[in-house]
C-alpha cells in the first residue's frame, strides 16, 4: 500500500504550490486520530478478543498444572493455542476492517457532519486517504501489535507453568515468536495490506456512494456480476477472479495459504512479480480516487 | 477589497433552476443578510461559495475559485452550516483538539476563553450538550479562527430567544471588525435587522433586492394611514398595503417623508414587512422592486 498512497497525493497536489511538509502531514495526522476517536472498536475489537484468548489459555494452564497426561502431550496442550490466537485476533481486525470502511465515507454524511468536516482546510484527498489509511495500515499494524503482545504474555506463561514443573523451556522462546513475529509480519503486508487493497477501496467507494444499506450495495453486485455471468455464459471468471483475490495472496507471497506453517517459506520475488498484485493496487486506485471525487460532489443525506 | 464576486452564477438540479443567472459583489467589512423563502436557492449560493456544489457561471470568494480550492479557502473562511452538524459521538475536546490540528488560524486559547464563558465542559460528549450550547460550541471554534469571510446558514435555527441574542451579539462585539466580512441567511429576520450592513431579497434563484441598510432606511417608509387619507395615500403607489386592526399600514418606496408624514404615523418597516410585501409582488414573473 505504501507505494500507492504516495503516489495519489503527488499525482493530485503536483500542479499546487507546495505548503510546508508539516502542514501538508498536520491535517492528514489529525485526521487519522480522528477516525480512531470515531471508531473505537478499531482497537477495542481485537483487544477484547486478546482478551479473551488469554483468558481461555489462563485456564488452559491450570489445567496443565493439574493434569496427569505426560509432559510431553501436556506441552502440545500450551503450545497449540498460540496459532489460534493470533488467527482470532487477525479476523477481528479483518472484520472490523470491512465494517470500517463501508460506515467510513458514509456515517458523515447520516449524521450531517461532513458539512462540519468540509468547513476546515482539509482537502477530500486527505479525508479519504486518512480513512482508507486504517484498514491499510492501521488495523493490521495494530493487529501485529496486539499479536506480539498476547503471544508473549501466553509464553511467559507456559515458561513459568513448565518451569514449574521442572521441563526445559530453553526451546520454547526463541524459534517460535521470532519465527512467527517475522511471518505474521511479512503475510500482513502483503496479503492484508497489498493484496487485499482492491477490497477495502471498494467498500470505500460504495459507502462514499451508497444513499444507504452500504452493505448490500458492497456485496449484492459482485453476486449479481458472476450469477449473470455463470446463467448466460456457464462460466464462472468473475467468481474465480475473487477467489484469487480472496484466497490468491497467501500462495503468491508465501507459496501457501497458512503463513503459520512452519514450511512456509517467504517469496517475495514471486509475489512482487505476480501481475495480480500490481492489476490490484491500481483498481485500489481507480476506487480511491473515485470515492475522493464522490465525497467531493456529495453532501448530507 | 472584493471577498464575494459572482456573475452569471447559475446552479440546476434537474429541471428545477436554484440559482438562475444571479450577480453578487460582497466587499469587505460587510455583514450581508441573504433572506428569502424556503426554496428560494439561499443554501445552493451558500454551498456554492463554500465550495460544497459545482455551478455554472463565475465566481471568485477571496480571489479563489472554490469549487476547486475549497481546502485552500477554508483557510480564510469558516461556516456554520446549521446547528447539527458537529459531530455528536465526539467530545468537547476533541473537536477542539482537532481543529487546533488542522487549521493553521485556529487560536486555541482564545476559544478556551469563550467555552469559559458557557456552561459547556471539555469531557462532554457532544450529543450530551442542548441545541444552544452545541450552537455555542461551533460559535468559539468559529470566533477563534482568524477568517475573512463567514458564512452562517440558518446559525440560529431551533434556538430560544436568548441564544440567538446571544449569538448575534457576540459575534459583533467579540469578532466582528472592518476587516471581517459575514455572510448569514436566516427566517429570523427580527433578530438581524439591527446587526446586518446589507441586505439581499433572494426568490425562485434571483436576486430581487439588494441594497445596503442604510439605503434600506432612507428608501423605505412605512405609513399607518388616518381612514380619511386612505384614499390620498393609496394614490401615492405603495409596494404593499396591510390591514392591522381596522387601521391601514402602506409600504412606500422613495417617496417624500414630508408629504407621507402628513397622511399618518411614519416608520421605518420592519425586513419582515419589507419582505412580505417584495416577495408578495413576487409572486408572479419575478421584476419590478431590484434596483
Amino acid at each position: 500500500m505504501n507505494t500507492q498512497s504516495n503516489a495519489l497525493p503527488e499525482s493530485f497536489e503536483s500542479q499546487r504550490i507546495v505548503p510546508a511538509t508539516t502542514s501538508a502531514t498536520r491535517p492528514f495526522y489529525w485526521s487519522v486520530r480522528r477516525e480512531l476517536w470515531e471508531n473505537r472498536s478499531i482497537y477495542i475489537a481485537p483487544l477484547a478478543v486478546a482478551a479473551v484468548a488469554l483468558f481461555g489459555y489462563l485456564i488452559a494452564t491450570m489445567g496443565y498444572a493439574m493434569s496427569t497426561a505426560n509432559l510431553a502431550q501436556r506441552r502440545r496442550v500450551l503450545e497449540s493455542p498460540y496459532g489460534l490466537a493470533t488467527s482470532l485476533i487477525m479476523a477481528a481486525a479483518f472484520l472490523v476492517s470491512i465494517f470500517y470502511s463501508l460506515e467510513a465515507l458514509h456515517s458523515e454524511r447520516r449524521d450531517r457532519s461532513i458539512l462540519f468536516w468540509k468547513s476546515l482546510p482539509v482537502s477530500d484527498l486527505t479525508t479519504v486517504l486518512s480513512k482508507a489509511s486504517i484498514p491499510l495500515f492501521v488495523l493490521p499494524l495494530l493487529a501485529f501489535a496486539i499479536v506480539v503482545v498476547t503471544v508473549s504474555i501466553m509464553l511467559v506463561l507456559t515458561t513459568l507453568v513448565l518451569m514449574g514443573s521442572g521441563v526445559g523451556v530453553a526451546t520454547l522462546w526463541k524459534p517460535t515468536l521470532y519465527q512467527m513475529g517475522l511471518m505474521l509480519l511479512y503475510h500482513l503486508i502483503t496479503v492484508h495490506m497489498l493484496w487485499y487493497a482492491p477490497f477495502y477501496g471498494w467498500l470505500l467507494l460504495v459507502s462514499a456512494w451508497a444513499r444507504r444499506a452500504t452493505f448490500l450495495w458492497a456485496f449484492l453486485p459482485p453476486v449479481a456480476i458472476g450469477g449473470v455471468e455463470k446463467i448466460a455464459f456457464n462460466t464462472t471468471h468473475f467468481f474465480d477472479m475473487l477467489r484469487y483475490r480472496f484466497a490468491g495472496g497467501g500462495p503468491e507471497a508465501a507459496g501457501s495459504d497458512n503463513f503459520l506453517d512452519p514450511m512456509t517459506h517467504f517469496t517475495p520475488g514471486r509475489f512482487l512479480a505476480s501481475p495480480g498484485l500490481w492489476i490490484g493496487l491500481l483498481i485500489t486506485a481507480a476506487f480511491i480516487a473515485g470515492a475522493v471525487r464522490l465525497r467531493r460532489h456529495q453532501g448530507p443525506i | 477589497m472584493t471577498v464575494i464576486e459572482a456573475h452569471g452564477l447559475r446552479k440546476a438540479f434537474g429541471t428545477t433552476v436554484a440559482l438562475d443567472s444571479i450577480d453578487l459583489r460582497v466587499e469587505e467589512g460587510r455583514i450581508l443578510g441573504l433572506i428569502g423563502p424556503n426554496g428560494a436557492g439561499k443554501t445552493t449560493a451558500l454551498n456554492a461559495i463554500l465550495g460544497l456544489t459545482a455551478y455554472q457561471g463565475q465566481l471568485k470568494v477571496l480571489g479563489r475559485d472554490p469549487w476547486n480550492e475549497r481546502d485552500q479557502l477554508m483557510r480564510d473562511v469558516c461556516f456554520i452550516a446549521d446547528v447539527a452538524v458537529l459531530p455528536r459521538w465526539a467530545r468537547v475536546s476533541q473537536v477542539i483538539d482537532y481543529v487546533a490540528g488542522v487549521h493553521p488560524r485556529f487560536d486555541r486559547a482564545k476559544a478556551e476563553s469563550f467555552l469559559a464563558k458557557t456552561d459547556i465542559r471539555h469531557a462532554s460528549k457532544i450529543r450530551e450538550l442542548s441545541k444552544g450550547m452545541v450552537t455555542q460550541l461551533h460559535l468559539a471554534l468559529v470566533m477563534s479562527i482568524d477568517a475573512k469571510l463567514l458564512v452562517l446558514d440558518e446559525p440560529t435555527l431551533g434556538l430560544d430567544i436568548l441564544y440567538r441574542k446571544q449569538f448575534y451579539d457576540s459575534l459583533l462585539n467579540d469578532y466582528f471588525d472592518r476587516t471581517r466580512t459575514i455572510l448569514v441567511t436566516t427566517h429570523q429576520v427580527e433578530d438581524v435587522q439591527h446587526v446586518l450592513t446589507d441586505l439581499m431579497f433572494i426568490n425562485r434563484g434571483r436576486i430581487v433586492l439588494d441594497c445596503s441598510m442604510d439605503e434600506f432606511e432612507s428608501r423605505y417608509v412605512e405609513v399607518t394611514v388616518r381612514p380619511e387619507q386612505v384614499a390620498a395615500a393609496q394614490a401615492l403607489k405603495p409596494i404593499h398595503e396591510r390591514q392591522v386592526l381596522g387601521r391601514t399600514i402602506l409600504l412606500f418606496d422613495q417617496v417624500d417623508r414630508q408629504q407621507v408624514a402628513r397622511l399618518g404615523d411614519v416608520r421605518t418597516p420592519s425586513i419582515s414587512d419589507l419582505f412580505i410585501a417584495v416577495m408578495g409582488n413576487h409572486a408572479g414573473p419575478a421584476k419590478g422592486v431590484a434596483k
